[in-house]
């Protein structure tokens, strides 16, 4: 038995040997495994049985999905330091990239939602109550269309780290939480991206959820000095893959 | 080929970015050929989540696939939503659970040919969603998913209609009883039967 910390709650010298002990087991999945104890939420939350195997259905609905066009968006949706009277405080940044999907395609007018914390780590959410404070011009919510090449664009500040109550300081190392549409239900993603060289990464079970190293790499943007812009904002680049068949051409597997 | 990135938890804090108004009012409240599917989702412990959010996908009555842009239609003026048009079905609802891990989608019923909701489930605890599907119809006799699951689980997927003929309830039980080393897990069958979740591959 290992003894618990303090207020009930696990150390992260424990949470630590814990991500240590699953790193780089099981299959080589791009995704993480859903019953990840390092992240306590998981442990009564993930099904015991294993997913049911649908094959290639033809028919699943699940391989044609949502659609999202100019009325869902609007122009303003896309820069998070303009919605409201002033300027958010913190280090203004510019995200940008190309989402395709697992074929290579471009994922071309499809919606990308992002939402985050403020530069000191606040939620603008009733339920998170730490004590850094709210910005009242900055709520943490964006959204775009990708373009013919699938790329998005978004202007914002970078967020700050947060704590939370996995275990005994626990901090969340800073990131922006993305939703991405594909060309079918079957690719819908939900992720997070993270900032280079962030000191935080290896203390959070989130992101050793993806327990393959590699594609925990592919969590993290790269600062990228071509997108700053002189005088006005730090540039991260981000590309994104989504995962998952769709109903418009063979997959690989087919065309074999 | 390039690599697919990873998921993440939608963690706690999305309640004030995903959800939005209406977001589970695919037609009219009124609408003479509405139907309301709803339920709750529980964990492990039998306990509601109060912090999961759905998304379902469907057919047209008509059987289309297309879907129609709009559900998240927004106001140039505001800047906030400005609801679906109620002449374009768009296929897709989004909701976020109450307090007692209840949510509802007002829908127009899918056609025979494909019966079903299909049913995304995010949360707080969830590494990656969870497909599903809720039939509220007869299935068709060579649904292909329905093949791949096991005759004791198939009623997780299957809505069950009311007395109005026009309401469904579908519960999500994310974790259930496993039978494991000849045994059952201590505490696993406190969450009821545990829903079929899928994987398309
Ligand atoms: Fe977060």
């Amino acid at each position: 038995m290992t003894p618990s910390g303090v207020q009930g709650l696990p150390t992260q010298e424990q949470i630590s040997a814990e991500i240590a002990a699953a790193s780089g087991t099981g299959p080589q999945s791009p995704h993480p495994a859903r019953d990840f104890a390092p992240y306590r939420s998981s442990a009564l939350r993930h099904p015991h049985q294993p997913l049911i195997r649908t094959g290639a259905d033809p028919e699943a609905a699940e391989l044609h999905g949502p659609v999202f066009g100019r009325t869902d968006v609007t122009e303003l949706d896309a820069d998070l330091t303009r919605q409201h009277t002033g300027e958010p405080l913190g280090e203004r940044i510019t995200v940008s990239g190309r989402v395709r999907d697992r074929r290579g395609r471009p994922v071309a007018g499809q919606l990308v939602e992002i939402w985050q914390a403020n530069a000191s780590g606040r939620y603008a959410h009733q339920r998170d109550q730490h004590p850094a404070p709210l910005d009242p011009h900055f709520t943490g919510v964006g959204r775009c269309l990708t373009d013919g090449q699938g790329g998005y664009r978004f202007t914002t500040v970078k967020p700050g780290a947060y704590p939370w109550r996995n275990h005994l300081n626990a901090w969340r190392p800073a990131h922006i939480h993305f939703s991405l549409f594909g060309a079918a239900f079957t690719q819908r993603l939900i992720t997070q991206m993270y900032f280079p060289g962030d000191p935080l990464f290896p203390y959070d079970p989130i992101l050793h959820s993806v327990t393959d190293p590699a594609a925990r790499d592919r969590l993290v943007a790269a600062y990228d000095h071509g997108l700053s812009t002189p005088e006005w904002s730090l540039g991260y680049r981000w590309d994104i893959v989504l995962d998952g068949p769709a109903a418009t051409l063979p997959e690989p597997e087919e065309v074999r | 080929m390039p690599l697919p990135t990873p998921s993440q938890t939608v963690g706690p804090f999305y309640g004030y970015a995903l959800p939005f108004p209406g977001g589970g009012d695919l037609v009219p409240y009124g609408h003479p050929d509405a139907i309301t599917l709803h339920g709750q989702v529980y964990d492990g412990a039998g306990e509601p989540l109060p912090d999961a959010l759905l998304e379902t996908w469907q057919a047209a009555p008509d059987g289309t696939l297309t879907g129609r842009s709009g559900s998240l239609r927004r106001d140039p003026v505001t800047g906030g939503f400005a609801g679906r048009r109620s002449t374009d079905f768009t296929g897709f609802a989004r909701v976020a659970t109450d307090a007692e891990g209840h949510w509802e989608v007002r829908t127009l019923r899918p056609p025979a040919a494909a019966p079903y909701l299909c049913v995304c489930v995010f949360a707080r605890g969830l590494t990656h969603h969870l497909f599903t599907r809720a039939y509220v119809g007869p299935p068709n006799i060579d649904d292909a998913v329905l093949a791949a699951v096991p005759e004791d689980r198939r009623d997780t997927l299957i809505a069950r209609r009311a007395a109005d003929g026009v309401t469904y309830r579908f519960d999500i039980r994310l974790q259930g009883g496993s039978l494991q080393s000849g045994s059952f897990q201590a505490g696993s069958l406190r969450g009821g039967k545990e829903t079929v979740f899928l994987d398309f591959g």
